[in-house]
């Protein structure tokens, strides 16, 4: 029972982590129906300008105080700016101009970007995994007789926040508005007089900023990174989207918790040797069984 | 030296694309087998054999991948996986493992009956999904195929894999050390390869992928089976990674899970595009540049960047080289560099 409740603890967290980066795939393909492969490698790019942030910023180790608030906030936004900006210069080079052509061929071009993102890290960083400083204090705080981080309780306040108010931004300011309708049917938006480049763009700089915090999150976490993370964790958003049912932000969100729970118990009971093959056989028993998801409706061919 | 048979057998494969006259290409063809069969009689560099017969295996996997994507428009982003299946079904049933020594003729049909027998297992249940979805699940089963490999380590030797694997032989003659017999065999296998890629093609069968590639929708109100017409594609295409994956064990003597992760199916992926996805000639070319670079042209950048006192490691910027394929021929010219006339057409067409 102990162990049970300690791996359930470690999924939630690590579920947070996977809920973030799942929230970009869902809104970009809600909006314009590509799976982003390259989201995967933003959120690697996330962590590694959060560490650059705290280089340059000249902490080493653990923060207290103002200068905690203060420094960690510079570099949570920080990352999140630029990996938004990087996610609008993907959507601007790679995929504006096939957003016409048949669906394979941005998949494609976002499969190209992916690999750039990782060998442009792999040399910046390099090959090896890339230790992050332990920033953020972290007391245990025993609950029913399991220690839990206090930081594993940020890691998820902050996912849930994030989500909770891009739930608000879509659904109670214009441009939340605007985005819904060209999901909806960017045609008629365009009608409208809705901006289609402006609100595409709009999505894939949130949804990147969110791989960034999510990017973030896990160097502070799990205190060290790898230009190769976002390949294995990207894989495994998607497969939380696409559980949660693609095009739903809350089901995005709970994908990403079951996701994480499943993992960890999955590493627990099996070993972490078969924590992908039991991720990756989910996401093939889903596609193949239920592609809607869980929360999602159904979906048509759209050639 | 190495470049004159790459450039040559290029330059023989785009003339043959230019040229109208069916028998003329078949001409051209035909010299260049028996060039490349008589080269091990001036040449006997074991070396340059050897970077030959891994640009044959890759041909052979571009071939078989190129059914697959090419002829039916289904993106398997998972190919690797049925090229480690062969490879494993020899490292496991000639070699040490389980004393089993079965002959290499044997296997390579054995070989190519699993992949295809995965191939089906895999598509079966996912080939209705759209194409978008089909690539991710694709994706999934190349990695899971490679992970299993590695976990099972009673049966596969875990991350080291098997090594020790038998040398082929040729009536009771031992393959032995040599690369030679090796390319005569991967030749042989082209030639079988392409064989059927050109029947295929031009079958019955081709025709329904090519309609389905184009309009799924259509093709079926046509009375095309569109799911028996894809598991056909699937499963051929397989098959031909299983008899790469064979020659290829064999030849490396060893086979492990890292040689099969997801870079291989992506090199393969980006064969395709930069050749020109659909077109045989095209995927060759694609095929023939890619390993010139990977094998030949970054270990010869390394040296001479050695021998500049610099140090870069080009064997880094693999990735970066696919990425920049994928994503520059998909944005400037999705037809690849050496396309089906056909195919080009389609492709403006649906752009437009």
């Amino acid at each position: 029972m102990h162990e049970f409740l300690a791996q359930l603890f470690n999924g939630i967290a690590l579920g947070g982590i996977y809920a973030l980066i799942a929230l970009g795939y869902t809104m970009v393909y809600g909006i314009i129906g590509l799976i982003n492969f390259a989201h995967g490698d933003v959120y690697t790019l996330g962590s590694f300008f959060a560490l650059t942030i705290f280089t340059a910023l000249g902490v080493s180790g653990e923060l207290h105080g103002v200068a905690l608030i203060v420094d960690v906030a510079i570099a949570l936004i920080g990352a999140a700016l630029l990996c938004g900006i990087v996610g609008v210069l993907i959507e601007r080079l790679a995929y504006r101009r096939l957003r016409n052509a048949p669906r394979l061929a941005p998949l494609i071009t976002a499969i190209g970007i992916s690999f750039i993102l990782e060998n442009a890290m792999q040399i910046w960083k390099g090959p090896a995994p890339v230790p992050f400083p332990a920033v953020v204090p972290n007391p245990s705080i025993v609950i029913a007789g399991v220690a839990v981080g206090a930081q594993q309780f940020l890691l998820v306040g902050l996912a849930v926040v994030m989500m909770v108010a891009l739930q608000l931004f879509i659904h109670n300011t214009r441009l939340g508005r605007a985005m819904r309708a060209t999901a909806e049917d960017r045609d008629a938006a365009q009608l409208m007089g809705i901006n289609i480049n402006k609100t595409i763009m709009l999505t894939f700089l949130i949804g990147s900023a969110l791989a960034g915090v999510a990017g973030f999150v896990s160097g502070v976490y799990y205190q060290s990174t790898w230009f190769f993370n976002g390949f294995g964790a990207g894989l495994k958003a998607f497969t939380a989207a696409v559980l949660g049912g693609i095009g739903n932000i809350a089901g995005a969100m709970l994908g990403g918790f079951v996701i994480g729970i499943i993992e960890s118990f999955a590493t627990w009971k099996f070993g972490g040797q078969w924590s992908n093959v039991t991720v990756f056989a989910i996401l093939i028993l889903v596609l193949v069984f239920r592609p809607s998801g869980l929360l999602g409706e159904a979906v048509y061919e759209r050639a | 030296m190495i470049y004159l048979y790459f450039l040559v057998a290029i330059a023989v494969v785009i003339a043959a694309q230019r040229l109208n006259d069916l028998r003329a290409k078949r001409v051209l063809f035909l010299l260049l087998g028996a060039a490349l069969l008589c080269a091990p009689l001036f040449d006997r560099n074991d070396a340059t054999f050897n970077v030959l017969a891994d640009a044959g295996i890759f041909v052979l996997l571009a071939l078989g991948l190129n059914i697959v994507v090419g002829f039916a428009g289904l993106l398997d982003l998972g190919y690797a996986a049925f090229f480690a299946i062969g490879a494993y079904a020899y490292a496991m049933m000639a070699s040490p493992q389980f004393n089993l020594h079965l002959p290499f003729w044997l296997l390579l049909f054995l070989a190519a009956a699993f992949a295809a027998i995965f191939g089906i297992i895999l598509g079966a249940p996912t080939l209705r999904l759209r194409g978008d979805y089909l690539a991710i699940v694709t994706l999934g089963f190349g990695e899971i195929v490679p992970q299993i490999f590695q976990n099972l380590t009673k049966y596969t030797g875990g991350p080291n894999g098997i090594g020790a694997l038998d040398f082929p032989s040729f009536f009771g003659r031992s393959f032995g050390q040599s690369t030679i017999p090796y390319y005569y065999v991967v030749l042989a296998l082209i030639a079988l390869a392409l064989f059927f890629a050109y029947n295929l093609r031009d079958s019955r069968l081709g025709r329904a992928w090519m309609a389905i590639r184009e309009d799924e929708l259509a093709a079926r109100h046509m009375g095309i089976n569109t799911t028996a017409v894809k598991l056909a594609a699937f499963a051929l295409g397989a098959s031909f990674s299983g008899l790469a994956g064979v020659v290829f064990a064999a030849k490396l003597s060893l086979v492990s899970p890292d040689l099969f992760q997801f870079q291989v199916s992506v090199l393969i992926v980006s064969m395709l595009v930069l050749g020109g996805m659909g077109n045989i000639p095209g995927v060759i070319v694609g095929a023939l540049v890619l390993v010139l670079v990977n094998n030949v042209v970054l270990p010869q950048a390394n040296t001479i960047a050695a021998s500049a006192g610099l140090h870069v490691d080009f064997g880094n910027y693999h990735f970066f080289i696919y990425g920049a394929i994928l994503v520059g021929i998909m944005l400037f010219r999705p037809e690849g560099l050496l396309p089906s006339r056909q195919r080009k057409e389609e492709l403006h067409h649906a752009a437009a």
